[in-house]
């Protein structure tokens, strides 16, 4: 498969940051989820390698662990043709006291093109979009964003439905800790979805009602309704006190297992975004069960960050010309 | 000797005598000499402040002020700070012992007061730590702690954590008619927070600190002073449920004051979507209901006093992302008019009552000398231009700290000049 034209696709966005899917349009997000399946397309699932962006350079720069998103961001890269840089917190400057800006700052100077970041505190991506010159991705910032995240999530139930339009999706779990929820209900409701977030009043604020979006505490009653489960992992590293009184009560209320299959749509999509703990948010027979999407996700995601990746340089590019120019 | 200073052109402002008209006020000898002296009673040689088109107000009071000094220089020291505070129009600020080592000896009283005499900025009372290193444990020497010149007690940032020892420091500070400060605020419960928590910090993912964490502290307070009958004061305070316990104390008879910040009747949470730390304050800004909340209880005086909160930290300390960033913001230099902004311009007071809540009352809580233009009194005079628009420029400011959540805004109301004891120590 050749090269995609994709100049039509560039014409339509102008961003040279990926900070969140909450300021995003509708027509943005489907700019990158098309841009995303062209790429996929023409890497033939993202295993072949084109040099649409060769000569450019990605740095990781990431403050907190990450195994998959980093390599995923790292394949993205090397897909389309572009070197990549690797930083990590543990024994770099930041663990000498040097603030996470100064950090970012001094990577850049090494003549970097994107920065995609990770970190523990919501907005360091802003932060860093508006003290840095280069393009900048957010790979997670606490418990805020992880946009690609969501749209990774967003191009599986595409490829599967078609469209997002008048499906109802549910986000199970630890909302209250969760990027990826943050993510996905931004997408999904842009794109004209109905969201339920669903988990203990401790984990699901009933402010997200104030919000457009529907407040469900009993995963049974909303089960039938769903036509896509996209199913949180509990993130015990970020609750201070556990906001359930224990890991056996929660799996029995909110796991999704063979019992609970039989009550759910006969076609319903079964998605986490992983590391998933097996045994609490689901069952082994259904995360490798026909109706999971999970490994689906895993592929997507090089390709919605080829896509993020793609589309900010092109910004970047035409940014730079129109500054020469003036 | 300081020559004798006689402002006129002016409107004098004085809620301690109901004044609000037009006058000359004479000062001499470090107190008021005369309100509308005649010709033949102006001295030779006196200087002569025009002050056509302004406001002639009793200096302002500030109830808590962190001057950081001793310990932590790089954020504020006590000429730093003092002259922030006149550039502010405040004549007296309550020093809290934000220090290292904290101000619970006579020793530590002396050594603020002197640098502060010889800083000749605004006058600096000391408010000592309620407790022994501020550990919340035992009673610091709080009898001593009076004798060497702290005027209150404190805590502060941080709210007395044991609600025994709050209870036993009413009852022990009856017999030193001293107040007690208590910045309410249930520890366990904002553990972590960085922001009001409500819709705004939903959608961002950040920590909050809950209202309910305020309003179960000043319920204890409220209750303890009754029980007590001990003088406390809350503040600062920033919520709907504060609010409302505190209108229903009073409402009671129950003698407890409380203050609010200006920052917190005029900015909401919705700032905090920038994401930077000039936004990170202490107590947080609330929802755009909790501000409307407390502006009306300032004008109803269920909120006593407008205290400036002023929380001086480094740059470098701010320069850092929203969790590991200290809770800092310099307003001695813009709380006036910040306060006229929020209540002002938006007509819900006026300047007399803007006064009251910034001079008078608080002076009153405190016990000071201070607070009026009363003959014979104090000579600790402001004079304010009450409609001259300015931008914040946090570079200008004479305190060392510049991190403010009202960079760049339009305020209204100007401090023209401060007088501290009859002698002019700032002019814009």
């Amino acid at each position: 498969m050749s090269v995609p034209d994709l100049t039509s696709y560039v014409d339509r966005w102008d961003r040279r940051h990926l900070l969140d899917l909450e300021s995003l349009t509708a027509d943005e997000i489907t700019t990158l989820l098309d841009v995303a399946q062209l790429l996929k397309d023409a890497t033939e699932g993202c295993r072949r390698k084109l040099s649409l962006l060769s000569g450019k350079t990605c740095a990781n720069l990431f403050f907190e662990n990450s195994t998959r998103t980093r390599n995923s961001f790292s394949l993205a890269a090397k897909r389309l043709g572009a070197d990549t840089v690797e930083f990590g917190s543990s024994g770099s400057s930041t663990a000498k006291g040097e603030t996470f800006a100064d950090t970012a700052k001094t990577i850049e100077a090494m003549g970097v093109d994107w920065v995609v970041t990770r970190h523990s505190t919501p907005g360091t991506p802003n932060l860093l979009a508006r003290e840095l010159g280069c393009c900048v991705l957010n790979a997670g910032d606490g418990p805020h964003e992880h946009p690609t995240q969501g749209l990774l999530d967003l191009l599986t139930i595409r490829q599967h439905r078609g469209t997002l339009e008048g499906l109802t999706v549910a986000l199970v779990g630890d909302i209250a800790h969760s990027r990826t929820a943050r993510s996905n209900i931004w997408g999904l409701k842009k794109l004209g979805a109905h969201v339920i977030v669903c988990g203990p009043p401790t984990l699901v604020s009933p402010r997200w009602k104030e919000l457009g979006f529907e407040v469900a505490h009993h995963l049974d009653a909303i089960l039938p309704r769903c036509d896509v489960l996209n199913l949180l992992r509990i993130q015990f590293e970020r609750q201070n006190a556990r906001p359930f009184p224990s890991v056996h009560e929660y799996a029995a209320l909110y796991a999704m297992n063979a019992t609970r299959m039989r009550q759910a749509k006969p076609n319903i999509l079964i998605m986490a975004p992983g590391p998933i703990n097996r045994g609490v948010e689901i069952t082994p027979e259904v995360a490798d069960g026909p109706h999971s999407v999970i490994l689906e996700q895993v592929t997507n995601g090089i390709a919605v960050r080829m896509s993020a990746l793609y589309l900010l340089s092109a910004a970047d590019d035409r940014y730079a010309a129109d500054k020469k120019r003036n | 000797m300081k020559k004798p200073l006689l402002i006129h052109n002016g409107i004098l402002i004085d809620p301690s005598q109901n004044l609000n008209r037009g006058g000359r006020l004479l000062l001499d000898r470090g107190v008021v000499a005369a309100i509308d002296p005649s010709d033949e009673d102006i001295p030779e040689g006196c200087e002569v402040i025009d002050a056509a088109g302004c406001l002639v107000t009793p200096g302002f009071v500030d109830l808590g002020v962190e001057l950081r000094e001793p310990g932590f220089e790089e954020d504020e020291t006590i000429l730093s700070g003092s002259h922030a505070a006149l550039a502010g129009g405040y004549t007296s600020i309550l020093a809290t012992s934000s220090t290292d080592p904290v101000i619970d000896s006579h020793g530590a009283v002396e050594f603020v007061r002197q640098k502060a005499t010889q800083a000749r900025g605004a006058r600096v009372h000391v408010v000592g730590c309620l407790s022994s290193g501020r550990a919340g444990k035992q009673m610091a020497e709080l009898g001593l702690l009076s004798e060497a010149g702290a005027v209150a007690f404190s805590d502060a940032p941080r709210a007395v954590p044991s609600d025994a020892l709050l209870k036993r420091a009413l009852e022990y500070c009856r017999m030193l008619d001293r107040p007690i400060f208590d910045h309410p605020e249930v520890p366990e419960m904002a553990s972590g927070g960085v922001m009001h928590e409500g819709q705004v910090s939903l959608v961002l993912g950040l920590k909050g600190l809950p209202t309910e964490a305020e309003d179960l502290a000043v319920a204890r307070d409220v209750r303890l002073a009754e029980a007590t009958d001990g003088r406390l004061h809350v503040g600062p305070v920033s919520t709907m449920g504060a609010v409302d316990m505190l209108r229903r104390v009073k409402s009671r008879g129950v003698v407890v004051t409380a203050s609010a910040c200006p920052h917190n009747l005029m900015l909401n949470d919705t700032e905090m979507r920038s994401y930077e730390s000039r936004f990170k304050v202490h107590p947080p800004l609330r929802s755009a209901r909790h501000v409307a909340t407390l502006c009306q209880a300032v004008k109803d005086k269920t909120i006593d006093a407008i205290q400036s909160g002023h929380m001086p930290r480094s740059r470098e300390k701010m320069m850092n992302d929203l969790d590991q960033s200290p809770f800092g913001i310099s307003s001695l230099e813009t709380a006036m008019a910040t306060a006229a902004t929020a209540l002002i311009r938006t007509g819900i007071m006026d300047w007399i009552e803007l006064i009251d809540r910034m001079s008078t009352r608080p002076a009153q809580i405190v016990g000071l000398n201070a607070g009026t233009l009363g003959i014979g009194r104090p000579a600790d005079v402001t004079i304010i231009d009450p409609n001259a628009g300015w931008k914040v420029e946090p570079t200008r400011f004479r305190s060392s700290c510049i991190s403010t959540p009202l960079a760049g805004m339009e305020l209204i109301g100007r401090v023209k000049h401060t007088i501290v004891g009859g002698e002019l120590r700032f002019s814009v």
